[in-house]
């Protein structure tokens, strides 16, 4: 591992004192529907968040409402202090949709680079400094040797963590993660974690991650926000994935079940007609 | 016209440039070969290649249009290229997914461009040159409108390059930076019709192919930098356009012929030998590794 990953960056995040994420009464609609509402949350600078929720039940629509892409229907969000905007330099984000498929004969720390200069307009002759942030970014992913390769050999965990250096190039303060562990094998989604997680402790950044399973996860979490049936709830894990809580939060009967070796399994919250739609 | 050919390249390049319509027309193709391959690159990696097939057709009309009213036809490439490119942008992001909606409109603007051809009162020669090209016929005029749009071109380009690059690798992550993705779409469609006008002075509307996306097709295969590959397109593109023309001056076939062969023989040499490689690797691969084996996975 490259030693400059384990350098631990001054938390400038929740320097004034304000929380990372706080939503009061948060109502989200999408086309006249409502997503959720009344969600009341707050996330810590340098805190690990996951995301957990069925299809469908508006994982997306709270990034979206981060990135400023989205206004709430009612209610207040602040970001460090400050109401969502659209080019937020202090989030980095990895979206679950990607236009980078085996067609893509680009190099991989082109991307890299285009996470930082990217946005920049005229011909930009200097282009060395963006190649030493994207190296830097690559090696904090431990993917400095996959810089050169195309994207179009890369595989879906390569890519993944192609995508994270991306988001990761411009230091941001936080990091939106979608669903970055959908459609990777066990021991994939384990690297990955293992990756995300420690970037989260070491540049105190704080990070949302949505994810379908909590099991890969539930080792590094510091809080999960659990969204379902139209409603948000948050607290620790083990505050939040209770038989109680979750049945409170669905309205119908629902039950938390633990293996022999810590892994949850949840039965019953899944309402079918649920999964269909956005 | 039969010229005879000395191995002295100086020598035969003098003899052609004394006349000024291969003087023009290298001039021309040079200036259009670097629009094409610059903006090809882009048409490759936004997978764009369907609309510029599309807006070709479109400019089609535009110069059927413009001839039956007396016009320079480029003026009618641009006014038809333009428009339709506006309208492709606005259709949203992924116009190439619109296929069947775009391939409905050029039907009907195919149709509406051989009515203005048959209203038209002189011969076929027209029509030829709008659908293969005619770059032995333009003008000093013709060459300095050609320059004048090239130099719009790169500077556009020069401007752009960057959040253009991004918005079309990764749509999504551009759009959450800020970048506007619709209008980087809009003028990316304007410059591409622009490019496209021009081209067809070269290659017609039927070939526009062979110089806005086969050069940027080879360039992606040979490297993977973005800028190197820009330039390797253009490379490609003037390589095509120079030896077309030195040709033609020899042998008694169409410039444009030559200039498609070119790009299409280069095409086919870079696909095998890329072919050629996977083998060599996957053949070296199942080789026992001589260093000490880890375990039974491979990925």
């Amino acid at each position: 591992m490259a030693t400059s990953s384990l350098r631990s960056d001054a938390p400038a995040a929740g320097a004034d004192g304000a929380p990372a994420l706080r939503a009061e009464g948060l109502t989200v609609a999408y086309r006249d529907k409502r997503v959720w509402q009344d969600a009341n949350f707050e996330v810590e600078p340098g805190e690990f968040v996951a995301v957990i929720g069925p299809n469908g039940a508006g994982k997306t629509t709270l990034f979206r409402l981060l990135l400023g892409l989205q206004r709430p229907a009612s209610g207040r969000l602040r970001l460090f202090g400050a109401p969502p905007r659209r080019g937020n330099p202090r989030i980095g984000y990895v979206p679950q949709r990607h236009t980078i498929d085996n067609d893509t004969h680009v190099a991989a720390n082109a991307l890299v680079q285009l996470g930082v200069s990217g946005t920049h307009w005229g011909p930009g002759w200097k282009a060395g400094r963006d190649r030493r942030s994207a190296a830097e970014a690559l090696a904090a992913v431990d993917a400095l040797e996959l810089g050169t390769r195309p994207l179009s050999a890369l595989s879906g965990g390569e890519l993944q963590r192609i995508f994270l250096a991306e988001a990761l190039v411009g230091r941001p303060d936080m990091l939106l993660l979608d669903e970055p562990l959908s459609n990777l094998d066990l021991r994939r989604t384990r690297e990955l974690v293992e990756v995300v997680h420690r970037l989260v402790r070491a540049r105190h950044v704080t990070t949302l991650l949505v994810a379908h399973d909590i099991n890969p996860l539930i080792e590094c979490l510091d809080k999960v926000i659990y969204i379902a049936n139209g409603r948000v709830a948050t607290g620790t894990p083990a505050e939040v994935l209770t038989s109680a809580s979750l049945t409170e939060l669905y309205g119908v009967p629902v039950e938390v079940l633990h293996d022999s070796r810590g892994n949850i399994v949840i039965v019953g919250g899944e309402d079918p007609h649920e999964r269909e739609g956005r | 016209m039969t010229n005879s050919f000395s191995w002295n390249f100086v020598t035969d390049l003098r003899a052609m440039w004394q006349y000024e319509f291969m003087r023009n027309a290298f001039e021309a193709g040079t200036i259009i070969a670097i629009v094409a391959g610059l903006v090809g690159y882009l048409v490759v990696l936004r997978r764009s290649a369907f609309a510029t097939h599309a807006l070709g057709h479109v400019g089609f009309s535009g110069a059927a249009g413009a001839v039956l009213f007396g016009v320079n036809p480029v003026y009618g490439l641009l006014l038809f290229t333009t428009t339709g490119g506006t309208g492709m942008a606005l259709l949203g992001k992924r116009a190439s997914t619109r296929d069947i909606e775009i391939g409905t409109v050029l039907a009907f603007l195919l149709g509406v461009g051989l009515v203005f051809l048959s209203l038209y009162a002189g011969y076929a020669t027209e029509a030829y040159s709008i659908l293969f090209g005619e770059i032995l016929g333009i003008s000093d005029a013709g060459v300095l409108l050609t320059l004048e749009a090239g130099v719009v071109v790169l500077v556009a380009l020069a401007l752009m390059y960057r959040p253009l690059l991004f918005a079309s690798l990764d749509e999504d992550v551009a759009e959450a930076k800020g970048l506007p993705t619709l209008a980087l779409g809009l003028a990316f469609m304007l410059i591409l019709a622009v490019a496209i006008s021009f081209a067809v002075q070269v290659v017609g509307v039927l070939l526009i192919f062979a110089l806005l996306v086969t050069p940027a097709a080879i360039a992606v295969r040979l490297t993977q930098r973005p800028r190197w590959a820009a330039l390797v397109s253009v490379a490609v593109a003037l390589l095509a356009v120079w030896l077309g023309l030195f040709l033609s001056w020899y042998e008694p076939y169409p410039v444009s012929f030559f200039i498609v062969t070119i790009a299409f023989v280069l095409y086919l040499l870079v696909r095998a030998a890329g072919f050629a490689r996977q083998r060599l690797v996957a053949r070296s691969d199942r080789e026992p590794p001589s260093a000490a084996a880890a375990g039974p996975e491979s990925t």
